[in-house]
């Protein structure tokens, strides 16, 4: 028989081995669906492999595709570190998205330009977040309803914005007009995707990591997050620590929605986001809210996604499979996080 | 071990062997033999014996660690000792998990109770005891609980949903759970840690009528004057060992027993004469609303630098939203505060913090300090912000380090290090922590509440000679709590709090328990 006993303290290589357990045990679960869909296990995993992270092109694509989900995995990491449940990650994405496609079109240096659509879609990401952490300071609604609820808003009204005045005059398609071509991202390799907004991406999760742990807005938000009685007993100003937080985390994931318009789509249309918002809670929880952990996350889940539509192509698997291997991992973390506070020990005959 | 459980050492006042007044003598109840347990490097038992008989109170006594709960945790099964084993009524017994412990007649109500907040008392009765078809018998369940209830006088609604009950009512339950199963032998892990001392009157009566009727039971404290009421016998355990056996409590001395559980004497410290100073605090017709519990109602108080007030009162008498006033948790309604002179404008903690209060609240694990990150960050959470632990907003990761480990060493506060999780450590070390944090800034008024509840005797001594060295250092202090002795021998001063109210004020030389208990009822007002 065995049982469940509470640790009293967590071994440090935890932090790395679990998600790499978690990914282990995904990928063996999904094995079974990739039978069930009469592909061989290996094969499809290996077109996987190959088509994600198999040659230098590969690579670049999958990082383009990690950059959007590095900035919602900090956006999210960051408030759950607060217990902010920003679940408003995809929201503030597409507000992002819209304020910096507004910017980019108009006529401008494009450096100017770049830096410009950067701090409209940050402060665009903001604002949408302010709207559930005030509502949760001010009259206590629970945040994760809210922050959820107001994906659906923020994306009708950027229908209504490409399929009202935004619309496309000549083709009649609901996109936007295109931002100026002097404030597209430069490639950073010619003849792959990989732009600026990647780099900066890689480089924003150190920063990250650097407020969280040698800050004291990091050590407010931490403490804050653990503790919030103990936190204001202490003399700190929780509400702020929170409102910080929100702005915060909704800035960077605005921050996607930008790289999104700048390096990969250059305007704004209904499905600009396969949902990166909500892989950034997937890419957050692989993570262990650690902003440096992000990044791995987030490569792997864009790896699993750039690597399925291969494989569906190659082996007739669904690529829907990629939502199942996210969504799995996603429950994996979760069960491999109650490790950390509990060991199973065997219970059998003693004495 | 030649069949000799009960050998321990030899003690002076441990002349005889013969099991007190009024208790049968006969084969054991329970019988541990040679019980060791290690959890990694620490050994919490080591060869214990311990023995109860069938109406037989049996005190477990020692300090913070010492390693009683594990020992009871063993007896119940959710341990599995490494070595040693159990004999219910002279058969050896093999108990795996609580259900074996149940079935062998052990019943046991943790320090943290196990009980489903949303159900009512009799569904918590009920579950888990199906009928003989797999059916639940409430009928009967209701008649049982009567029936204890009657028995002794654990009387407890049974339509009533656990999370109204008070603490007490909850510890009440959990007694009666373990009698509705049956047990035979009942273990109480330091039952009166949560109740006030009204409370323990009743608990203790219903322990001994259980006992009258042939129930063993095994009573943790390290309340001697508990134990001394209450039990038949004691074992006492030092470091996870058995430092002795005492077979008389009630004639043996507090004196005697302390220096069992701690190992050397505990000489109670002198409040020397002093001459205090000026007020350092003043409260001025403080009220307050809005707040869980009894509001404050036109409070005025002062403390004189190099002076303790103590703050008496049967708990849930406004204690609680004096305490929120004073370390700017709650702002009044009503009234004044000022602290040295200076008038408090905006009852936050951090103002009063800058004005020098020091602060340590009633709740330290929730209140006090952030268990599940280093013990370090609770140590400098109020002062993060100041130039001591970061600059221009980064912190000093070095500076934090030096000043936790310098604590930790100056208060001999038991732990692998600044960076172990706070939660770990036990409530004694937790309390020097939170002192350390509070004294090191040399705060002009301090304001603690229950300073030493849940405490073994060694760390109280500890808390109140540092209480007395701030005084004589010229700190005001205030202390709120329930211990009238404890409050008689550290405070120059006495306030007895009733129904949000200052009910009277005593220079300690004018007070005693008797004349606080009388005021504590609200019977006579005292200027
Ligand atoms: N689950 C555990 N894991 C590791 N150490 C433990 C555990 N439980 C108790 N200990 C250690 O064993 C010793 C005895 O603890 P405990 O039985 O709780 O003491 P007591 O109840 O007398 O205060 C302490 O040093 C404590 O830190
Ligand atoms: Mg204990």
């Amino acid at each position: 028989m065995f049982r469940l006993e509470a640790r009293t303290s967590t071994p440090a290589w935890f932090n790395l081995a679990l998600p790499l357990i978690a990914i282990a045990v995904t990928l063996v679960l999904c094995s079974g669906l990739i039978a069930m869909a009469g592909a061989g296990v290996i094969e499809a995993y290996g077109v996987m492999l190959s088509a994600s992270l198999g040659d230098s092109y590969a690579i670049t694509e999958t990082l383009v595709r990690a950059a959007p989900m590095i900035f919602t995995g900090l956006a999210v990491a960051i408030a759950f570190r607060a217990k902010f449940w920003n679940i408003g990650a995809e929201g503030q994405l597409l507000a992002g998205a819209v304020a910096s496609c507004a910017v980019g079109a108009i006529p401008m240096p494009g450096t100017l330009a770049m830096l410009l659509m950067a701090l409209a879609g940050a402060a665009a990401g903001a604002i949408v977040a302010l709207v559930p952490v005030m509502l949760r300071v001010k009259f206590k609604v629970d945040d994760v309803v809210s922050s959820l609820l107001l994906n659906s808003v923020i994306y009708y009204a950027l229908m209504a914005l490409i399929e009202g005045p935004w619309k496309d005059s000549f083709s009649g398609y609901p996109i936007s007009p295109p931002i100026e071509d002097s404030a597209n991202f430069p490639v950073l390799i010619e003849g792959t995707r990989l732009h600026l907004g990647v780099i900066v991406a890689l480089i924003v999760a150190p920063l990250c990591w650097f407020l969280i742990a040698r800050t004291t807005l990091g050590f407010r938000i931490r403490v804050t997050g653990e503790n919030a009685e103990a936190a204001r007993y202490g003399g700190i100003n929780v509400q702020r620590v929170l409102i910080s937080t929100a702005l915060l985390s909704g800035a960077l994931a605005g921050l996607a929605g930008v790289g999104e318009v700048g390096g990969v789509h250059f305007q704004v249309m209904s499905d600009i986001s396969p949902g990166y918002g909500y892989s950034g809670i997937v890419v957050a929880m692989l993570a262990r809210l650690n902003p440096l952990g992000v990044v791995p996350a987030a490569i792997f889940l864009a790896a699993v996604m750039t690597g399925a539509e291969a494989m569906s192509r190659a082996t007739g698997v669904p690529a829907f499979l990629s939502d199942v291997i996210q969504g799995t991992a996603l429950l994996a973390m979760l069960v491999a996080l109650l490790f950390t506070a509990y060991r199973v020990r065997r219970v059998g005959a003693t004495t | 071990m030649a069949g000799r459980p009960e050998g321990g050492i030899a003690l002076p006042f441990a002349v005889s062997r013969i099991v007190s007044e009024g208790v049968p003598l006969s084969a054991p109840l329970i019988e541990m033999r040679g019980i060791t347990k290690s959890f990694g490097a620490v050994k919490a038992n080591e060869a214990v014996d311990l023995s109860v008989a069938p109406g037989e109170i049996l005190g477990l006594l020692g300090e913070n660690g010492a390693g009683k709960t594990t020992l009871m945790n063993v007896l119940f099964g959710a341990y599995a000792p490494d070595a040693g084993e159990i004999l219910v009524e002279g058969r050896p017994v093999a108990i795996h998990n609580s259900a074996d412990a149940l079935a062998a007649g052990i019943g046991m109500v943790h320090q943290h109770f196990h009980l489903a907040p949303r159900l009512t008392v009799l569904e918590n009765l009920l579950i888990g005891i199906a009928g003989k078809s797999g059916r639940i018998d409430r009928a009967g369940g209701l008649a049982r609980l009567k029936e204890i209830g009657r028995q002794h006088g654990l009387g407890l609604d049974p339509d009533l949903p656990v999370s109204v009950l008070s603490v007490g009512e909850q510890q009440r339950l959990e007694i009666i759970k373990a009698l509705f199963r049956g047990a035979k032998l009942l273990i109480l892990d330091e039952p009166t840690a949560v109740l006030a001392p009204s409370e323990v009157d009743g608990l203790f009566a219903a322990l001994r009528s259980m006992a009258g009727q042939g129930l063993g039971i095994i009573f943790i404290s390290h309340k001697l004057n508990e134990v001394r009421a209450l039990t038949h016998r004691c074992v006492v355990l030092r470091h996870g060992k058995v430092a002795g056996r005492v077979d008389h409590p009630a004639s043996t001395t507090s004196a005697e027993m302390a220096k069992l559980m701690c190992g050397h004497e505990i000489v109670p410290p002198t409040r020397e004469a002093s001459t205090p100073g000026a007020a350092v605090l003043t409260l001025d017709g403080i009220s307050t609303s809005g707040h869980a519990g009894t509001p404050l109602r036109d409070v005025s108080l002062f403390v004189r630098a190099g002076q303790i007030l103590g703050i008496a009162g049967v708990s849930g008498n406004g204690q609680r939203a004096l305490a929120d006033v004073i370390s700017g948790m709650l702002p009044p309604q009503a009234g004044t505060m000022a602290i040295a002179g200076k008038t408090v404008a905006q009852f936050s903690p951090r103002e009063l913090q800058a004005l020098g209060l020091g602060r340590i609240p009633e709740d330290r694990m929730t209140t006090g300090l952030v268990t599940n990150l280093p013990l370090a960050d609770s140590m400098v959470l109020p002062r993060i912000g100041t130039e001591a632990f970061s600059r221009k907003g980064l912190l000093d990761p070095a500076a934090i380090r030096a000043f936790a480990e310098a604590q930790i060493k100056a208060y001999d506060i038991r732990c692998p290090g600044p960076m172990v999780r706070a939660g770990a450590l036990s409530g004694g070390n937790l309390q020097k922590a939170l002192l350390a944090r509070e004294l090191a800034f040399d705060p002009k008024v301090l304001i603690v509440s229950q300073p030493t509840r849940g405490l073994d005797i060694g760390a109280a001594r500890f808390i109140h000679e540092k209480f007395l060295a701030m005084r004589a250092k010229g700190c005001g202090i205030i202390v709120i709590g329930e211990d009238l002795e404890e409050l008689l021998m550290l405070c120059d001063r006495i306030a007895v709090m009733y129904e949000g109210r200052i009910a009277g004020t005593l220079s300690s030389a004018d007070a005693s328990v008797a004349r606080l208990g009388l005021m504590m009822t609200g019977a006579e007002g005292h200027a």
